[in-house]
């Protein structure tokens, strides 16, 4: 029996919440079926986001890659690649949907505080209250490529930088007075003279001196995501997320990372409910349990093929290794250390790759593994995927309900545009049957739909320029 | 463009930020002054300007500092980022063209070139880019960059159009091929590097991280005076618009501006008051102007409908397109959907619009291929 006992004054809600997670650049979405269609015109982002919209879903996600992944020097052929810009997708979106969020994954290493936290803003009035951003903390040489600023971070640094980043940016969401724009076009000005509130950042990376454009939107200021799962990454979200875009679906991960979260989120002076969690998942659901398990196994032969196979481990050998046979086995010839470095933005490390090697060549031929066999066990989506019934699957997810262990998942659906239609029709009835899913929308902004409270400006400075202002505005 | 083919047919284009030129034009909008500020407004009024007949609508950006102390400073309302207000506008239009206004100054361009890109996926092929640069210390501030003084800002922004420009040549139209029989989704010898490098020091390694545009190239929009006689014969943009001091002299300037831009397509700028509600057009600017008073570079037109159909159809004689300002969005669009387009198609000096069209369509460019398909795919006539 798992040990449910969460602690640290946290009370679970009961409920669950479901976002989509639309990954752009990946590996789990099936291109190779007769219906997976375009990635990136627009009618599949509409396609999908109306549906989500239809199943009740808090959020529509997109992730976020600054550089193409590169597979032996050159542009990876095998996956699905190119995705739309995310701010500029959900202000299309924002159009032709009215309650979903709209959730933007941006790096705080390639962007600039001030340009960043406007932009924000702006998808929030234009969306009514529905903008969230999804913070991460990219930081190689290799994206840094692509910018003016190049690769200027250590890794060491980049949740330093975020943090900078972050508190910025709440400062320029912060700055606007709540009523500072004219009630009526007689007033004697658009917005009362002060404010807006300068804000000045000097920091080790960057410096910003500025003053905000916006006022606050419905939902006050966007919604704040994390993604990102180290210890500092953790604290980080601790002190500064509204939610966690968590890697730890599994019941007792779940309950582990939950037990984590409170803990650091109670140390960093919130509350043991401040912050949300949901994770990353992939549903797999057919009307019996014998035909998800089919289905999953087709859905894996299509993400790794005998290529993917192969391919999947060339990039820890970083040498072509195309005249192996994928039904053999794992290659006697070793890798080459120089080029398996983490400058090609894949995170493998070189000096190891011989050691790693090794020790898979091992564990292939002890289990009597394929290259196919063996490959498929180690991308195995196990961790994130939950197959089978709808009914089973629904029993399943009031488990995490019942114990807080999430307060949702992010689906990264396996077939695009079509990918969530099975879940909207079969799988969120059977959570609302069983009273853990919302029978309908709790209001007009993502705020209010997380069951997020409305947030508080924290720093003495705001505050006491608040009164400055307020003798102004007398 | 005008050609002997098409004698004097042109597009309008309408500027849809705020609610309107005039800096008080808040003042006789009718809604409430929040409201400018979301996404109802943003439909409304894109959707009034292409019902309305109007090919382009533009969309102002940058640094509005809100309430200051200068004069004007109380008339001066906030501004939503201009791309993604025309990218809230792609879904819900179906034949207006969307051209935001971008920096290239302190801005990142590959950022940039990817947003540009999105737009045009997410309007069907209606994207423009209307390249601005920034001249504003606060804006080099507000990034914590040295600020780049006037010299510098055609260069920039021709670095920025450049790398847009390779960036959305750097994926082939056909580098996805989805070929299920050897696992491949996309054609690796059909992406290519950019390899930019700037004066300025930066350098853009690419490929985009989003295929190539429906367009292939989104049409570049600069005002006149910021590239150089060099860059624009080099094809950094495919239309200059033109200011004059008064509308007489726009003619002179647009002869000056197709000299130096043979290439590209000629727009003039106008500053618009119409007759409207019972009130003169001077009436109404006067009532405005003693909130804030409306300075702009641009020629302005103040009087009635009749007259503006007029110069209009004669500006179209010499220039490609027209991009209206008008006063106050609420009162002047509607005197132009009412009286002045209508009567501007009745003398068949409008080009026609097709829903579906593209912006290069609509400024008659055939969709290039991209530079880097010609490079690895030799044909043999290039012997
Ligand atoms: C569920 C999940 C989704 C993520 N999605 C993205 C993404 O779309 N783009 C990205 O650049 N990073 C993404 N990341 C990774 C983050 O960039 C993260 O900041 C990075 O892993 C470094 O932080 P860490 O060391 O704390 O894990 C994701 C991480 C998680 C756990």
């Amino acid at each position: 029996m798992t040990d449910t006992h969460i602690g640290n004054g946290f009370v679970p809600s009961g409920k669950l919440q479901l976002g989509i997670f639309f990954q752009g650049v990946n590996s789990g979405t099936v291109w190779k079926s007769p219906e997976s269609g375009s990635q990136t015109d627009f009618e599949s982002f509409r396609r999908i986001a109306q549906t989500a919209e239809r199943g009740l879903f808090a959020a529509f996600f997109l992730g976020e890659g600054l550089r193409l992944r590169e597979h032996l020097g050159r542009p990876h052929a095998l996956d699905v690649v190119g995705r739309p810009d995310a701010q500029t997708m959900l202000a299309a979106l924002a159009s032709v949907t009215t309650r979903i969020g709209l959730v933007a994954t941006q790096n705080t290493t390639y962007n600039d505080p001030a340009d960043l936290a406007h932009r924000l803003s702006s998808l929030d009035l234009l969306s009514g209250g529905r903008a969230a951003w999804n913070v991460v903390t990219t930081d190689n040489a290799w994206t840094g490529a692509n910018f003016r600023r190049g690769g200027y971070l250590d890794h060491a640094d980049r949740y330093v930088h975020a943090e900078a980043f972050v508190t910025t940016a709440k400062r320029i969401w912060d700055s606007w007075e709540d009523g500072a724009i004219a009630e009526t076009p007689a007033a004697p000005a658009w917005a009362a003279p002060g404010s807006a509130r300068p804000v000045h950042h000097q920091g080790k990376h960057y410096t910003v001196d500025y003053v905000p454009r916006l006022p606050r939107s419905a939902q006050y200021r966007p919604v704040l995501f994390q993604a990102g799962d180290s210890p500092e990454g953790r604290d980080f979200a601790a002190r500064q997320a509204d939610v966690i875009f968590s890697a730890h679906p599994r019941l007792g991960d779940a309950l582990d990372f939950r037990r984590d979260i409170v803990e650091r989120t109670v140390r960093a002076g919130r509350g043991a409910n401040d912050v949300k969690i949901m994770p990353a998942s992939e549903f797999i659901l057919a009307a019996t349990p014998q035909e998800a398990l089919e289905k999953k196994d087709w859905v894996r032969s299509l993400q790794i093929g005998p290529e993917q196979a192969i391919a999947y481990l060339e990039q820890f050998w970083g040498r072509e290794l195309q005249g192996f046979d994928p039904d053999g086995p794992l290659p006697d010839i070793d890798p080459v250390v120089e080029e398996t470095s983490e400058t090609r933005g894949s995170g493998f490390h070189g000096a190891k790759a011989k050691q790693l090697a090794d020790q898979w060549r091992a564990e292939a031929k002890d289990k009597g593994l394929s290259i196919r066999q063996f490959v498929s066990a180690r991308t195995s989506r196990g961790d994130s995927s939950f197959t089978g019934s709808y009914t089973e699957v629904a029993d399943r997810l009031a488990e995490y309900a019942r114990t807080g262990a999430v307060d949702g998942f992010n689906i990264s659906p396996w077939l695009i545009p079509t990918g969530l239609d099975d879940i909207v029709n079969h799988l969120v009835p059977a959570l609302q049957e069983r009273g853990v899913y919302p029978t309908e929308y709790a209001g007009a902004t993502l705020r209010e739909n997380l069951g997020l409270a409305t947030p508080v400006r924290q720093d003495a400075d705001t505050v006491r320029l608040q009164l400055t202002v307020g003798e102004q505005l007398l | 463009m005008s050609t002997a083919a098409h004698p004097s047919t042109g597009f309008l284009a309408l500027e849809l930020d705020g609610d309107g030129g005039h800096p008080a034009a808040w003042r006789k909008a009718r809604h409430a002054p929040a409201e400018l500020l979301d996404g109802t407004r943003v439909r409304a009024t894109v959707l009034a300007a292409e019902s309305a007949g109007f090919h382009v609508a533009t969309f102002a950006d940058g640094s509005l500092t809100p309430a200051s102390s200068e004069p004007g400073g109380r008339d001066i309302p906030g501004r939503l980022n201009a791309l993604q207000r025309a990218a809230f506008a792609g879904p819900v239009t179906g034949s207006i063209v969307l051209v935001p206004e971008v920096d290239t100054v302190y801005t990142e361009p590959f950022h940039i070139s990817t947003q540009l890109a999105s737009l045009d996926y997410v309007s069907g092929g209606r994207a423009g880019w209307l390249v601005a640069a920034s001249d504003q210390a606060a804006d080099a501030a507000a990034v914590g960059r040295s600020f780049v003084p006037a010299d510098g800002l055609g260069r920039e922004a021709a670095d920025s159009i450049e790398v847009g420009h390779r960036l959305w040549d750097s994926w082939e139209d056909d580098a996805v091929i989805r070929d299920v029989a050897t696992g491949r989704y996309i054609d690796a010898d059909k992406l290519h590097y950019v390899d930019f490098e700037s004066v300025a020091g930066y350098s853009v390694k690419g490929p985009s991280i989003i295929p190539r545009p429906l367009q292939g190239q989104l049409p570049v929009l600069a005002p006149a005076g910021l590239l150089s006689a060099d860059q624009l014969s080099a094809g950094a943009a495919d239309a200059v618009l033109v200011s004059a001091p008064t509308p007489e002299l726009l003619a002179g300037e647009i002869a000056e501006a197709r000299a130096a831009a043979p290439a590209a397509a000629i727009i003039a700028e106008l500053d618009v008051v119409l007759d409207a509600r019972g009130q003169s057009a001077a009436g109404r600017l006067a009532e405005l102007d003693a909130h804030t008073p409306w300075r702009s570079s641009r020629a302005r037109f103040v009087g009635t409908a009749a007259e503006l159909t007029g110069l209009l159809a004669s500006v179209l004689e010499t220039a490609d397109g027209v991009r209206l300002h008008p006063a106050v969005l609420d009162v002047d669009l509607e005197e132009l959907a009412q009286l002045v387009l209508p009567a501007l198609r009745r003398q068949g000096v409008l080009a026609p619009r097709q829903p579906g069209s593209t912006f290069r369509d609509l400024l008659g460019l055939p969709r290039p291929a991209s530079r880097y398909a010609a490079v690895s795919a030799p044909s043999v006539t290039d012997n």
